[in-house]
C-alpha cells in the first residue's frame, strides 16, 4: 500500500509540470473532496475504510460459518450424507473461475495505475465475465436441487416443513414421530406420509463399526459412532477392515442414519442455500460495482492520480473470491 | 497506517466566501438543503430530531406499561387477554425502540456526527456521503419500527391486520422459538428494520475509524486526542465487529420465520440456545456501543466543568480499549440458566467481573479530576455527577449479575431490569443530558438556563431512583420482568415505581423545554461558553459551514490554563502563547 500511495505522491508531484492534464483544474486535482488535504490522504483514508468495511463482511459471514461448524461437529453423518447432493464438478469450475476474475481483477488495477484505459477495460470486462460465469453455474446447480426437492425450507423433502410433491423416494420426513406441537393439519398429513414412505430396515447386519451403539437411547445425538478395528489381527486384515469401514462410511445412506440426524439433514441443505446465496448476492453486488467502474473507465477517469475505486471494488471483489474459497471445500469437499 | 504527510501541497481548496454571521444553519435554505446535506452537523442535527422522536415514542410506551402495572389486574382494558396482549406489544416496543432507534445512535450520531470532526479540527468526516447513507438508513429501519406500531394501532382500534406488521411482542430479544413460530408477525418488519438500522451504525463505525485514523490535525497525537474521540473511536470498533453477526442473526431469523430452515427452531431440527449465543454476541458489545461514547462525555464535561486537567488520561483512554476488546468476551453471562456447559459459565462469570476494572479505573478518574476542581454546577455537570452515582449502581449490580449463583437466583426478574435500567438510562441518558447540555451552545450558539436546567435534572435523578429502586428489591424477592399481572404483595413496589416513572416524565419534560427555550429565547453564546480547550471552542457558535474560519492549533486537550476569563467582556479568552508553545510539545504530564 505504502507502494501505492509513493506513487501517488509522485504522480502528484509531477503536476507541477506544466503539461500535466491536472493544470486543466487551478487549484485542486479533479477529484479531491473539499475536506481532504491532499489526494494521498484521501486516497489512504477511503482505503482504511474499505479495509475496515470487508472487516464488517468477514464477521457477517463468519454468523454463518460458525452456524455451520456448530451443525456439522454436532452431526457429521448427515453432512456426510447430504453433502453427495453438491456436485464438485460445477464446485471446482466455480472455483477456478472465480480465482481467474480475481487475477483479471487485480491486473484491472494495475492497468488502472497505469493509465492503460484499453487495457483496463478489458480486464474489467472479463472478471464481469467471470462473474457472469459463476452466476449461470450457480443457478445451475439451484435449479437442479430444486427438481430435486432439496430446496431451502418448506421446499426440502427432508424438512418437517416440506410441502412439495411427493413421490416414492419423497417426503423423508414422514417417519418423524408425532409430537403434540402438530397441529391437526400436520399430524393428517404426517399421517398421509407415514404411509407412503419407504420403511426403515429393521434388520440391520450388526457389528459393523460405524453404526452408533447408542441409537434409540437420548445419548445417540451426543456419541459419536466409534470407528474401532478391533486389536490382534494382522496388517493385511486390518487395513481390509479399515478399507470397509471407509467405503461403508462414504456410501451413508439415509436409513443409516439414526432418527435424530434424519431430522437435520434438510439443515445441512438450509446452510448450504443460506452461504452460497448470500456469498451469491454479494458476487451480484460485485458485478454491479464492476460494471459502473467499468462505465467510469470507458469515461477514461481513471489513471496514475486517481484510481481510487478501482483499487477498492478490487479489493471487494477478492473477499468475495476469499469467501468461496472456503465455501468450496467446507460444503461440496467433505470426508 | 498511519497520517501521511504529503510532500506537495495543492494549494488551499476554494472557499466559498462567507457572509459574516453565515453559521451551518443559515448557510442554504430549504428543506432538501437539509435531507440531502452532506455537512456532518446538519446530519447530526437530523439524527437528533430523528432520535429524540424515537425516544418520545419509547417513553410513552414505558408510560403506558407502568400504568398497566399500577394494579394486579387489567388496568387498560377489563378484558384480561386483551390486556395482557397489549401489555406483551407495549414493553416490546418500548425496548425495542429505545435500544436500536434511541440510545445506539443517541450519542455516537447525534453529538459524535456533531462533534467528532470539529475535535479533529476537520471540515467533515472522511466519507460524507457514507454519513448521509447513514441517517437514511437510520430513517429506512424507522420506518419498518413505523409499520409496526401502525399495524399494531390498526388492530387494535379497528382489527385491520397489516401483512407482515402486526405489532411485536417477542421481547427485545426476539428469542426463538418463540419469535420463529408464534409471535405476532410484526416481528418480520422489525427484523427488517433492525437490518437496516444495523447498516446506520456500521457506516457511522467506518467513517468514525477512517477519519480518526486520517484526519486528524498536525499536532494531535493519538494521546493528545480529546477522550470523547478516544471513547468514539472504542465505539466504532465494536459497532464494525459486532453489528454485522446481528445483521445475519437477523437475516437467518427471518429465513427461519418464513421458510423453516431449522438453524434456530427446535421443531425443524435447529438450535434455540444457537441463536442466544448470536444474539448475545452482538447484544453484550451492544451495551458497550451504548455506554462507552457516554463515557467520553462524561470525561469531556467533567474536566471541562470542574475546570481540571483530566486525570489519568492514558488510564482513561486505555480502558475504552480494553472495554471494547473484552465487550466481546462475556455475552455468555446472558445464558447462565440456557444450559451452556458449567465451564463456560464459570469462564464468562470471571471475564464478566474482569469488565470492572477498566470501568471502575475511569470511575476513579473521573472523581480525581473532580477533586480540588473548581467546580461549576452547569446542568451538565450536574448530569456528569448523577452519572457517576448511577453508574456506579449499575455497575456494582452488575458484579452481582456476573456472579453464577446470585444470576441463577435472580435471572428473568426485575433485579435484571433495574440493573440494566441503571445503566442504561442511568448512565447513558443522563450522559447523553450530560452532553446535549455541553455542547447546545455549540450547536445552536444559544446559552441554557441553568437553574431551570439544574431543576430538571434533579427531578430526572428523583424520579429515576424511585422507579427503578423498588424494581432491585422486587427482583430479590422474585418478580418476575415482562408480566403484565403479579401478587398483590408487590403491588406497593410497583405503584412507588410507576409514580416515580411520572417523575421521570415530567423532569424530561422541564429539560425539553429548558433546552427548547434556549433555542428560541436563549442569551447568545460565545465561542467558548465553559473555556474548554478541545477544537470545537475555537470555532463561532454556531460554526461556520467549513467549521473553522481559521485552522486551529491542536494542543493539549485539557490544558484548562489556555483559556483565561476576561472579566470586562464577561468571555473566555485564548492564550495564544500558551496554546502554541503547549501544541509544540509532547502532552505534559500533570502532577496532582
Amino acid at each position: 500500500m505504502s507502494e501505492l500511495v509513493s506513487r501517488q505522491q509522485a504522480a502528484v508531484a509531477a503536476q507541477g509540470d506544466t503539461n500535466s492534464p491536472l493544470r486543466d483544474h487551478h487549484v485542486h486535482p479533479p477529484h479531491l473532496a473539499h475536506h481532504f488535504e491532499s489526494p494521498a490522504q484521501q486516497y489512504d483514508s477511503a482505503k482504511i475504510g474499505m479495509w475496515v468495511f470487508l472487516a464488517t463482511e468477514l464477521l457477517m459471514f463468519g454468523g454463518l460459518f460458525c452456524a455451520y461448524s456448530v451443525y456439522r461437529h454436532n452431526h457429521p453423518e448427515v453432512f456426510e450424507y447430504a453433502h453427495h447432493y453438491l456436485d464438485k464438478f460445477w464446485g471446482a469450475f466455480n472455483t477456478v473461475v472465480l480465482i481467474t476474475s480475481s487475477l483479471t481483477m487485480a491486473w484491472g488495477v494495475r492497468m488502472a495505475q497505469m493509465g492503460a484505459k484499453r487495457g483496463l477495460i478489458v480486464c474489467l470486462v472479463l472478471t464481469l465475465l467471470g462473474g457472469v460465469g459463476f452466476m449461470i453455474v450457480k443457478s445451475i446447480e439451484y435449479s437442479h436441487k430444486y427438481h430435486e426437492h432439496v430446496w431451502i425450507g418448506a421446499g426440502n423433502k427432508y424438512s418437517k416443513a416440506y410441502n412439495g410433491p411427493r413421490n416414492e423416494e419423497g417426503p423423508l420426513s414422514a417417519q418423524h414421530s408425532e409430537t403434540n406441537a402438530l397441529t391437526d393439519k400436520e399430524r393428517e398429513h404426517t399421517a398421509t406420509l407415514n404411509q407412503m414412505a419407504k420403511p426403515v430396515a429393521t434388520t440391520e447386519p450388526v457389528g459393523q463399526p460405524w453404526r452408533d451403539p447408542n441409537m434409540g437411547t437420548p445419548d445417540e445425538a451426543k456419541i459419536k459412532p466409534m470407528q474401532v478395528i478391533p486389536a490382534g489381527l494382522s496388517e493385511a486384515a486390518r487395513q481390509q477392515q479399515i478399507k470397509a469401514v471407509d467405503e461403508h462410511k462414504h456410501s451413508i445412506k439415509y436409513e443409516d442414519l439414526p432418527q435424530i440426524e434424519k431430522d437435520r439433514v434438510a439443515t445441512f441443505f438450509n446452510i448450504y442455500f443460506m452461504m452460497t446465496g448470500l456469498h451469491g448476492i454479494h458476487v451480484l453486488v460485485g458485478m454491479g460495482l464492476i460494471t459502473w467502474v467499468l462505465i467510469r473507465a470507458t469515461k477514461n477517469e481513471f489513471g496514475p492520480t486517481y484510481f481510487t475505486p478501482v483499487d477498492l471494488v478490487g479489493l471487494y471483489w477478492h473477499l468475495v473470491d476469499l469467501i468461496w474459497i472456503f465455501l468450496f471445500p467446507l460444503l461440496y469437499l467433505i470426508h | 497506517m498511519s497520517a501521511i504527510n504529503p510532500p506537495v501541497s495543492l494549494g488551499a481548496p476554494v472557499h466559498e466566501p462567507q457572509a459574516p454571521g453565515d453559521n451551518y444553519l443559515t448557510h442554504s435554505r430549504g428543506i432538501l438543503s437539509w435531507l440531502f446535506t452532506l455537512d456532518h452537523k446538519r446530519i447530526g442535527i437530523m439524527y437528533m430530531v430523528g432520535v429524540l422522536t424515537a425516544f418520545f415514542i419509547g417513553g410513552v410506551f414505558a408510560m403506558l406499561l407502568r400504568t398497566e402495572l399500577l394494579t394486579p389486574g387489567p388496568t387498560f382494558n377489563s378484558d384480561k387477554t386483551q390486556a395482557w396482549n397489549f401489555y406483551n406489544h407495549v414493553f416490546t416496543l418500548h425496548g425495542a425502540v429505545m435500544v436500536f432507534l434511541f440510545i445506539i445512535p443517541a450519542i455516537p450520531a447525534i453529538l459524535g456526527n456533531f462533534i467528532l470532526p470539529m475535535q479533529l479540527g476537520a471540515k467533515d468526516v472522511a466519507f460524507p456521503r457514507l454519513n448521509l447513507g447513514s441517517l437514511w438508513c437510520w430513517i429506512g429501519g424507522a420506518i419498518f419500527f413505523g409499520y409496526v406500531l401502525l399495524g399494531g394501532i390498526l388492530n387494535a382500534s379497528l382489527g385491520w391486520h397489516l401483512p407482515g406488521g402486526y405489532g411485536l411482542d417477542t421481547g427485545w430479544t426476539f428469542y426463538t422459538p418463540y419469535s420463529s413460530q408464534q409471535a405476532s408477525d410484526g416481528t418480520i418488519a422489525a427484523l427488517l428494520g433492525v437490518f437496516i438500522l444495523g447498516f446506520s451504525s456500521i457506516l457511522t463505525g467506518v467513517n468514525f475509524i477512517a477519519s480518526i485514523h486520517m484526519l486528524r490535525p498536525k499536532g494531535m497525537t493519538w494521546f493528545r486526542m480529546p477522550l470523547f474521540l478516544w471513547a468514539l473511536y472504542a465505539t466504532s470498533v465494536i459497532q464494525i465487529l459486532a453489528t454485522p453477526v446481528l445483521a445475519i442473526t437477523g437475516l437467518l431469523l427471518l429465513a427461519e420465520r418464513l421458510l423453516h430452515i431449522g438453524i434456530f427452531d427446535s421443531k425443524f431440527g435447529g438450535d434455540p440456545v444457537l441463536f442466544q449465543h448470536f444474539f448475545w454476541f452482538y447484544s453484550h458489545p451492544a451495551v458497550y456501543i451504548m455506554i462507552l461514547p457516554a463515557m467520553g462525555v462524561i470525561s469531556e464535561v467533567i474536566s471541562t466543568h470542574s475546570r481540571k486537567h483530566v486525570f489519568g488520561y492514558n488510564f482513561i483512554a486505555y480502558s475504552s480499549i480494553a472495554i471494547a476488546l473484552l465487550s466481546f468476551l462475556v455475552w455468555g453471562h446472558h445464558m447462565f440458566v440456557s444450559g451452556q456447559s458449567p465451564i463456560s459459565n464459570v469462564i464468562f462469570s470471571l471475564l464478566t467481573f474482569s469488565v470492572a476494572v477498566p470501568s471502575a479505573i475511569k470511575v476513579f478518574n473521573w472523581v480525581s479530576t473532580m477533586y480540588k476542581g473548581d467546580i461549576r454546577f452547569t446542568p451538565a455537570m450536574v448530569a456528569a455527577m448523577c452519572f457517576l452515582v448511577l453508574f456506579t449502581f449499575g455497575g456494582l449490580t452488575g458484579l452481582f449479575l456476573g456472579s453464577i449463583a446470585n444470576d441463577i437466583h435472580v435471572t428473568g426478574t426485575y433485579f435484571i431490569v433495574a440493573h440494566f435500567h441503571y445503566v442504561m438510562v442511568g448512565s447513558v441518558l443522563f450522559a447523553f443530558l450530560a452532553g446535549l447540555y455541553h455542547w447546545w451552545p455549540k450547536m445552536f450558539g444559544r446559552m441554557v438556563n441553568v437553574a431551570w436546567g439544574n431543576v430538571g435534572m434533579i427531578l430526572l435523578l428523583i424520579g429515576f431512583n424511585v422507579t427503578f429502586f423498588p424494581q432491585f428489591i422486587m427482583g430479590a424477592k422474585g418478580m418476575p420482568r415482562r408480566y403484565a399481572t403479579y401478587p398483590v404483595e408487590f403491588t406497593g413496589f410497583h405503584q412507588v415505581s410507576t409514580y416515580g416513572a411520572y417523575l421521570m416524565a415530567i423532569g424530561l419534560f422541564t429539560i425539553a423545554f429548558n433546552l427548547l427555550h434556549a433555542l428560541l429565547k436563549g442569551v447568545k453564546a460565545p465561542a467558548n461558553p465553559w473555556g474548554s480547550n478541545t477544537l470545537e471552542w475555537h470555532s463561532p457558535s454556531p460554526p461556520p459551514h467549513d467549521n473553522f474560519p481559521v485552522e486551529p492549533v491542536a494542543g493539549d486537550p485539557y490544558d484548562m490554563k489556555a483559556w483565561t476569563w476576561d472579566e470586562p467582556t464577561k468571555q473566555w479568552v485564548l492564550d495564544e502563547e500558551r496554546a502554541k508553545t503547549v501544541a509544540g510539545t509532547e502532552p505534559t504530564k500533570h502532577h496532582h
